[in-house]
């Protein structure tokens, strides 16, 4: 059955250079027919009023652990980049081909390839398969690949299949057990704790090797100030590697773990507020070029234990978008670049062609109030749990209506 | 960076604690971190009567009694475990000892469910040795009783703090009431994963004294000057004019060749030797909190000398200073005048 079509009328159109401006968008057959300040509805099309709300591309979330679909929905995710780690991991192209079905139509999964067999670092998984069977790109999971000769290998085959290569950058050598970034906080409580020069390591490495084979390398956290030069170097050689990251290493730092607050316990660790300041730097003059929410619900069994011995992540799918947009409120960036960080370069990355407001392009679109105030609560969260370093923060913006392939997402 | 005091309430010029509970704000004992300096003295003054009492022949008083008392040991211990069981029985109450190794946490109970449990049996004091940093502290969340930390991982001792100072400040003749202003104190040995060594900085700073730490640098915890300690590696530099020298246990079983080569090199460099201790103050004393790697970290001629060692003295004011604790973190529950429950979040 196919929907009429539709023309969103009224709203303040997030394109992707300039300030947002006023007009309306008509979309045909699950795709943006027609966008600008002179587009009129047809007679026959459903008109909805978006009131003076941004009409901005619907988010594109790069490097989720698990698919949460109300989370996402509230938070305006159209599309989630799933990370390998899944149980049983997303090693095999069955596995693959299943996944990347789970959350159609409302919501589409990309999964991410496992870079190696069980993601143990070891063995090539049958990667090509899994790229024909679905998978956007290819990922080491929460961990690094800490044999050079596998990594080497592996970038040289995906320079090959044409497929981007995500990883996490952290030497697990040098990070060994630790849970905390080595520093005063760390110390006081007794964590422990690695030197955030193992990003650095892990990053440096990799942009050699990246360099060597000519492969797409995206860095999925880039959240120190030395690693994030290697990647402003790098991007300046010509080399062909992007860095994301997640706003709780924009929003906190490692003062945060006071109290052995486990919400906090992420991978990689935060870091020290010189490093939170110069991934806001970095995003403002664009070395980072992706933020996703690094959406990992964990619940009491997970998180409610000793510090150390709970899992890292956060449930970020809900505050991906105001926390974002404190970068706009703050002057670092302006909206279109925001909706280039949060949609039109992950999309790019994965290859789909979604994540921007043009004409031709998928019909993912969210209504979002900049401004309207909210506070994030723990006990609330749409989430599959309610694991947020952010609990209890007034935040602003939110999603008021959500359109996937033009059709609206209840 | 951690949690001030909220209390404003100090000693007063002549050296008199705030009424009733005032001197002391706290339900539970997780940390010297969370105390006022006023606080600590306080519980070192109030272990002076319980030095006196252990060493008469009838080494028992009355003011626990019908208390129920749980020593949660997750992970094992001989000498933490038995000062708190000597010290909950001497003040009358009846104590209960649980160890990991035989209890169902070994068959996967999580540890919230064990703290449930315990609470569950109505203890007026849980007693808890753990071994990930701010488990103790998880634990005081989820119970109504007062939580004394017996060491929680890597983070914090405070008793083992407190029977540090009061054996200072015995062994240096001086009188109740009295900080540590001044004393030079060097701390020497795995300090990357040493509880005793960061709840001594806490309390040894907050009381005055000069403290150096010394330890080879894969086992220094990062920023640790941030605490307002002097850091050294070569131990013949960090004993000049130390004196207190305070050693710390090589955990041999955390070792494997990753921090330090071998034990032999490990006691080249930075074991306790006669010669080695004349190179700090003609008069310093020595101390370590056990159990001791002899040969180690300390040699035999040092932890036993009659003069110089502290060792067994620490022992005896560990009981002490346990009972001083469970004494005093009892108080509201038995209804001891002045101490009415906390008000707001103190504890």
């Amino acid at each position: 059955m196919t929907p009429r079509p539709l023309t969103i009328i009224g709203g303040r159109l997030v394109l992707p250079e300039g300030e947002p401006v006023l007009g309306a968008i008509r979309c045909v057959d699950g795709r943006i027919a027609a966008i600008g300040p002179d587009v009129q509805a047809h007679d026959g099309d459903d008109v909805v009023d978006a009131r003076g709300a941004l009409v901005a591309p619907g988010l594109v979330d790069l490097g989720v652990f698990a698919v949460d679909k109300p989370a996402f929905h509230f938070g305006g995710i159209t599309r989630a980049a799933l990370m390998p780690d899944q149980s049983p991991p997303l090693d095999h192209p069955a596995r693959v081909r299943f996944a990347a079905q789970w959350g159609k139509p409302d919501m589409w999964v990309h999964p991410l390839a496992a870079a190696t067999v069980g993601l143990e670092g070891a063995h090539l998984a049958e990667l090509a398969l899994m790229r024909d069977a679905g998978a956007r790109a290819v990922a080491t999971g929460r961990q690094w690949i800490g044999d050079s000769g596998v990594m080497l290998r592996l970038l040289s085959y995906c320079a090959m299949l044409g497929l981007v290569v995500v990883t996490h950058a952290e030497d697990a050598g040098v990070t060994g057990s630790a849970v905390a970034t080595a520093g005063e906080m760390a110390t006081r409580l007794g964590l422990p704790s690695a030197p955030a020069e193992a990003e650095a390591l892990a990053v440096a490495r990799d942009i050699a090797l990246a360099e060597m084979t000519g492969a797409r390398l995206h860095f999925r956290q880039v959240t120190t100030a030395r690693a994030l030069d290697l990647v402003r170097a790098a991007k300046a050689r010509g080399i062909r590697v992007t860095a994301g990251v997640t706003p709780a290493h924009f929003m906190l730092s490692d003062l945060e773990l006071a109290n052995f607050r486990t919400f906090c316990r992420l991978s990689p660790p935060l870091r020290s507020d010189a490093d939170r300041k110069a991934v806001i730097a970095a995003i403002a003059d664009g070395t980072i070029d992706v933020i996703g929410s690094g959406h990992d619900p964990r619940g009491a069994e997970d998180k409610r234990l000793p510090f150390s011995d709970a899992e890292p992540g956060m449930a970020g799918a809900e505050t991906l978008l105001p926390l974002t947009l404190t970068l706009v409120r703050d002057g670092h960036i302006d909206m279109a670049r925001a909706f280039a960080l949060l949609a039109r370069s992950p999309a790019t990355l994965l290859g789909v062609d979604a994540g921007v407001l043009c004409a031709g392009a998928q019909a993912d679109i969210a209504l979002v109030d900049p401004v309207r105030p909210w506070i994030v609560d723990s006990d609330k969260m749409a989430a599959a749990a309610g694991n947020t370093p952010f609990d209890r923060r007034p935040v602003e913006g939110r999603v008021v209506a959500l359109f996937k392939g033009g059709s609206r997402v209840d | 960076m951690q949690p001030s005091n909220p209390n404003p309430v100090d000693r007063d010029p002549q050296g008199r604690y705030p009424q009733g509970g005032l001197a002391f704000q706290h339900r539970d004992l997780t940390g010297i971190a969370q105390l006022a300096r006023h606080e600590i003295l306080y519980l070192l003054d109030e272990a002076e009567q319980w030095v006196e009492l252990n060493r008469q022949s009838h080494k028992r008083a009355e003011v626990l009694s019908g208390l129920t008392i749980i020593n949660a040991f997750f992970e094992n211990s001989t000498r933490t475990l038995l000062s708190f069981e000597i010290a909950g029985k001497r003040l009358g109450a009846d104590v209960v000892n649980m160890h990991a190794a035989t209890s169902s946490v070994k068959k996967g109970e999580t540890l919230i469910d064990t703290a449930m449990t315990l609470n569950a049996m109505r203890a007026d004091a849980i007693v808890i040795r753990h071994g990930s940093s701010g488990a103790v502290r998880l634990i005081a969340e989820k119970v109504d009783c007062p939580v004394l930390n017996a060491g929680d991982g890597q983070h914090e001792h405070p008793t083992q703090a407190l029977l540090d100072a009061l054996t200072m400040r015995h062994a240096l003749k001086l009188a109740p009431g009295s900080d540590l202003n001044g004393l030079k104190v060097t701390i020497c040995g795995d300090i990357l994963h040493s509880r005793v060594a960061r709840s001594n900085i806490l309390s040894l700073t907050a009381l005055g004294a000069d403290i150096s730490v010394c330890a080879p640098p894969a086992l220094m915890p990062a920023d640790i000057e941030a605490m307002g300690v002097r850091v050294f590696h070569d131990f013949d530099a960090a004993l000049k004019g130390a004196q207190i020298v305070m050693m710390l246990r090589l955990q041999q079983e955390r070792m494997q060749g990753q921090f330090i080569p071998s034990p032999r090199e490990y006691r080249y460099l930075y074991g306790l030797t006669l010669d080695r201790l004349a190179k700090a103050d003609p008069a310093a004393l020595v101390m370590h909190p056990g159990p001791m790697n002899r040969g180690i970290e300390i040699d035999s001629q040092v932890a036993d000398h009659p003069t110089r060692s502290l060792i067994t003295d620490q022992v005896e004011r560990g009981v002490a200073i346990r009972m001083a604790c469970l004494d005093v973190l009892t108080r509201r529950t038995r209804r001891v005048p002045g101490w009415d429950a906390l008000s707001g979040d103190a504890a």
